[in-house]
């Protein structure tokens, strides 16, 4: 399994999950985890997903990520999960 | 499974507190591309380094782009080159050329240094390293990426006192060569103490002859991470402050573990070492000075000082020394001048002088670092410096370095300008009384007696 952390930080609006899912969803991407919350008007999302079946590269699935983010007005941040394992799992 | 929590503690100190990896530093061995004639040599080297570290540059993207943590520089460092020139080179010029071709050579793969233009004289010169070290002027005017080093000490040898003399005049020279740049030259030249084999830092990393055919070693950083970390505890006692230290230095080295480990694999390379320094910048809010006053000093500098930077080594260590399976290196504080705004102001607030720093030396992981002087101090003052520093090393078992710049027209009261990493720094003042006939004895200071250990 390849996990990999999406987070989503932005100003709430409607349709930011619906968005991100539907894009995960036609990409093959399974959804893990999600934990979502708001902070001062501030939309806080973290997603584990696994990419182990999606057809494109991490670098293609960051980028397009990327553009919905832009999209939405919103920043959306793929990384691989190990950065987090490795600093807060002994 | 991780929390929400953890992921934004880590992309907080990406985003807002400069955690970063400094630098991925490819270590190849050169020795196989000796031989007797010099233009050969020269396209063994070029070969050997464009073939071994032609992926280097686009693997620290990939891994950049994957784990979403900045790795700052990708850089090379080779066997020292007095070795690898000794069977054929004759003149400075013949050395030179060997510079232009490891320029040419981190210009190709796209590395923004490459170190390793060195000598080991820890006992004495051999006359291709004496030929090198006379060579350094011309090859760090003449180059834009090599950086040199030179190690004239260790506690098991003494000190070369014949090379800290010669580095005097080789650092004025230098600094006259490169004028026209504030003499940038002297910031790509560092002269060690107990020189470590595997430094991924530069200017004083070179692949020690002691390495494999080619090792990855990578530096960490991250004293934005400790200072703020360090803001959540303040007026606690020392017990806190270690304990925070300690674990913010912990995380901050698993990531150079995890990125350690993910070059090797792309790399195909072994990998060597993560070196867990605190390397600032003159990025605000990237600075070890902050982190001193925040442990409670004024400025740094101020009485007390020597202690603050003696914890936070240690406490860098022992975090961080648990978290990697390899560590080495230079491992701990770096205390450079120009590269840090928080030394910076503490000059110019009259708060640090060179003597302090000196003193500071004693506890930090490097030594004086970046330190602009004025241009006409004289050879013997600048090997009387040197000589000081390399003392501590040898004394306290420790690497020590003098990486200092007479700076060429220019007098205590002017600032120069280096840019970029670099930074930018005050002219210091240095003591104006004569140690000529000291420098001038020549031979070597003897091993202490500590060092008879067997």
């Amino acid at each position: 399994m390849k996990r990999t952390v999406i987070t989503v930080v932005g100003k709430d609006k409607i349709g930011i999950i619906a968005k991100i899912c539907t894009y995960l969803a036609n990409n093959s991407i399974n959804i893990l985890d999600i934990s979502q919350t708001i902070i001062q008007d501030f939309f806080n999302m973290m997603m584990i997903v696994d990419t182990s079946k999606a057809p494109k590269t991490f670098d293609e699935i960051a980028d397009e990520l990327d553009q919905i983010g832009a999209e939405i007005g919103v920043v959306v941040k793929a990384q691989r999960e190990e950065i987090f394992n490795k600093m807060h799992r002994i | 499974m991780i929390n929400m929590h953890e992921v934004i503690e880590t992309n907080k100190m990406i985003e807002q507190e400069n955690l970063d990896v400094r630098t991925i530093t490819l270590g190849i061995n050169l020795l196989d591309c000796a031989g007797s004639d010099l233009s050969e040599v020269n396209q063994k080297i070029f070969d050997k380094i464009t073939t071994v570290a032609k992926d280097l540059v686009a693997a620290g993207n990939r891994i950049q782009r994957e784990y979403g943590i900045p790795i700052v520089n990708k850089r090379i460092a080779v066997t020292p080159i007095s070795l690898i020139g000794a069977s054929c080179c004759r003149t400075v010029e013949d050395y030179v050329s060997i510079a232009e071709t490891l320029d040419r050579a981190a210009h190709a793969v796209g590395v923004n240094f490459i170190g390793g233009y060195s000598a080991l004289v820890n006992k004495a010169m051999t006359a291709a390293d004496e030929l090198l070290i006379k060579s350094i002027p011309k090859a760090l005017s003449s180059t834009e990426r090599v950086c040199s080093s030179v190690n004239v000490g260790s506690t098991k040898t003494g000190i070369d006192m014949n090379a800290v003399k010669l580095l005097g005049e080789i650092i004025l020279e230098t600094a006259e060569l490169t004028k026209d740049n504030d003499s940038i030259g002297c910031a790509k030249l560092v002269v060690f103490c107990n020189a470590p084999d595997d430094n991924p830092f530069m200017a004083g990393a070179f692949h020690g002859i002691t390495e494999g055919d080619a090792v990855i070693n990578v530096g960490v950083s991250g004293p934005g991470v400790v200072k703020k970390a360090l803001e959540s505890v303040r007026g606690a006692d020392f017990e806190t402050l270690c304990e925070t230290i300690k674990r913010t230095a912990f995380k901050i080295t698993r990531v150079g573990q995890l990125v350690a480990q993910e070059a090797s694999k792309l790399l195909n390379v072994p990998f060597g070492i993560v070196d867990l320094s605190l390397a600032p910048t003159p990025a605000v809010g990237d600075s070890v000075a902050e982190i001193l006053q925040e442990i409670g000093l004024e400025y740094p500098g101020a009485p007390g000082t020597t202690a603050a930077l003696a914890l936070l080594n240690d406490q860098v260590k022992k975090g961080g020394v648990m978290a990697s399976s390899f560590v080495g290196g230079l491992s701990g504080a770096f205390i450079p001048v120009s590269e840090d705004q928080g030394m910076i102001n503490a000059v110019e607030a009259g708060a640090l002088t060179l003597e302090k720093l000196e003193a500071m030396t004693c506890v930090c992981s490097v030594g004086l670092d970046m330190i602009a002087i004025p241009g006409d101090t004289k050879a013997s003052t600048i090997s009387g410096i040197i000589a000081d520093e390399m003392a501590i090393g040898m004394v306290n078992q420790k690497t020590t370095a003098v990486r200092i710049i007479p700076v060429n027209g220019k007098t205590v009261g002017d600032t120069v300008e280096f840019g970029g990493l670099l930074g930018h720094a005050p002219i210091m003042r240095v003591n104006g009384f004569s140690c000529e006939n000291f420098i001038n004895r020549g031979g070597r200071i003897p091993a202490p007696i500590h060092s008879f250990k067997n």
